[in-house]
Parts: C-alpha cells; structure tokens; sequence
C-alpha cells in the first residue's frame, strides 16, 4: 500500500516537472519514462514512507490542503506586518512558553509546527509528542501559560487536526 | 498594465526580503533573528515567485505561443511550494539546535525549556 502511494505521489511530481513536451500536454516517451523511474524511487523509499501514508490519497484531503492555503498564507501577510512593526521600533518582549496541544499523530504535529513558525510572532524550538506540547518561542509574551493554543495559533491546531488524521 | 502588476509583485517580494536582512542586524539574538529571517524571506520569495509565473503566462498568451514558458511558470511555482514546506523545519531545527547548545533567550520573560533540554 505504502507502494502505491509514493508511486503516485512521485508520478505526479514527474507530470508536473515535464509537462509541455508535446503542445502543453505529455509526450508518450515522457509518461512511459515517468512509470518505470517512478517504479523504481517506490520500490526504493517504501519502507522510508510508512504504512499509514496512504490516507493522503484520500481526495477529501486535498479539498482540505487546498482550503488551507488561503487561511496559512493570510496568516503569514499578518505575521510579517508584526515582524516589519518589530523591526522598525524594536518593541520585543521574547520567552519561550509551554503550549498544551491536544494532536495523535506525527503528521498532525508537522503540520501545527511549520503553520506556527510561519504565522505571527512565534517560532517552534521544541515538539513533545510524549507530554502533548510544543514548546514556542514567542516574540511578544502576553500570556506565560496559555491553556490552549488559541491566543498562539489561532484555528491553526483544529486545522491540523482535521489534515493529518 | 503587465509591467505595472509584475513591478507591484516584485516590490513587495524585494521589501521584505530587504526587512529579514534589515531585522537580522537589528535584532539582539538568535531566536529572533530567526523569527525575522525565516518568515520575511518565505513571504518575499513567494511574491518575487509570483511575478515570474505572471510574466510567464503573460508572455505565452500575449507574445509567443512556446510551451517553455509554461515551463518557466510551473517550476518556479514548484520552487516555492518546497521553499514553503522546507523553510520552518530548517528554523526549528536551528532553534532547537541553538537552545540545546545553552543559548538562553535575550530579555526572556519566561524560558520554560531552561534545563529541560
């Protein structure tokens, strides 16, 4: 299973990377080459991927990724206005809290990590799966020990949630 | 029309990419600094990405009807895609690394990771 999901993963990434060698579609030499190289990078990382990789074959997940890149990137206009603020006056109150988050998986916690290193003010130093929290470091501390991860993160972590199950 | 939306495009990759530098000098250590590099330069490429794959398309519809420029438009939308994915796990690790190593955070209000890692 684990097979199938990186073969089509890289056969679609050899698609995108080649596509215009026939008008703006594929030639047939292009595509026959794409299964068997794709074959081969399947065979070879298979065991890399994991078993559980599959369920982002599930097309509901990728409605849900596309849905996601207009919230990430609307939280990254925001989070660099408050770098540019921090920057031309220097009005920073760093630390580095405790965030209690409430995730399963690893995938989960990827995708809650990066989202929050890119949106405003805060950056991921540590990830402990075994005790439920990341660890942030904030650029403007206004809550030492947030509850949850919504003064944090926003609808970040029900997003996550949702993605990575 | 075109130059002018390309030229917005441009400006405000260049802006903020002009900003992580500036922010690099100004502020007092690393964990900063890692805030203003990380998400200014992701965010400035993106827009500088976005003026390449609008010229790209302009050119193949408006000027000459060569799939290369399709070309152009789609691996330079690939190139940023990865950039996105990549840059904030480079930040974390370096936190991680920089923390783990006894840095402790300048004017730190509360360091709940001071000896824990």
């Amino acid at each position: 299973m684990s097979f199938i999901a990186v073969f089509i993963w890289s056969y679609v990434l050899w698609l995108v990377l080649t596509a215009g060698s026939r008008g703006l579609l594929w030639s047939s030499q292009e595509l026959v080459a794409g299964v068997i190289f794709s074959a081969i990078i399947a065979f070879a990382t298979r065991d890399v991927i994991g078993e559980k990789a599959s369920r982002f074959l599930n097309p509901v997940k990728w409605a849900g990724f596309i849905a996601y890149t207009p919230v990430l990137f609307w939280g990254m206009v925001k989070a660099n206005l408050d770098v540019a603020y921090r920057v031309i006056t220097g009005r920073i109150k760093p630390g580095i809290v405790r965030v209690p988050v409430d995730l399963e998986n690893d995938a989960q916690y990827t995708i809650l990590s990066n989202s929050i290193t890119l949106t405003p003010g805060t950056l991921t130093v540590d990830a402990c799966p075994e005790e439920k929290a990341l660890y942030v470091h904030w650029i403007n501390v206004t809550d030492k020990e947030p509850k949850s991860s919504e003064v944090i993160a926003g609808s970040f972590e029900k997003w996550a949630r949702r993605l990575g199950r | 029309m075109i130059e002018w939306i390309i030229g917005i495009f441009l400006a405000i990759g260049v802006f903020f990419n002009l900003l992580a530098s500036v922010g690099i000098l100004r502020f007092p250590d690393v964990y900063t600094r890692i805030h203003a590099a990380t998400k200014c330069t992701t965010f400035g490429t993106i827009f500088i990405v976005l003026a390449t794959v609008t010229y790209s398309v302009y050119s193949y519809y408006w000027i000459q009807k060569d799939p290369a420029w399709i070309t152009i438009g789609i691996h330079s939308a690939l190139v940023v895609i990865f950039l996105v994915l990549t840059n904030p796990v480079g930040a974390h690790a370096i936190g991680r690394a920089a923390r783990k190593s006894g840095i402790a955070p300048y004017g730190a209000v509360i360091d709940e990771l001071e000896g824990k890692l």
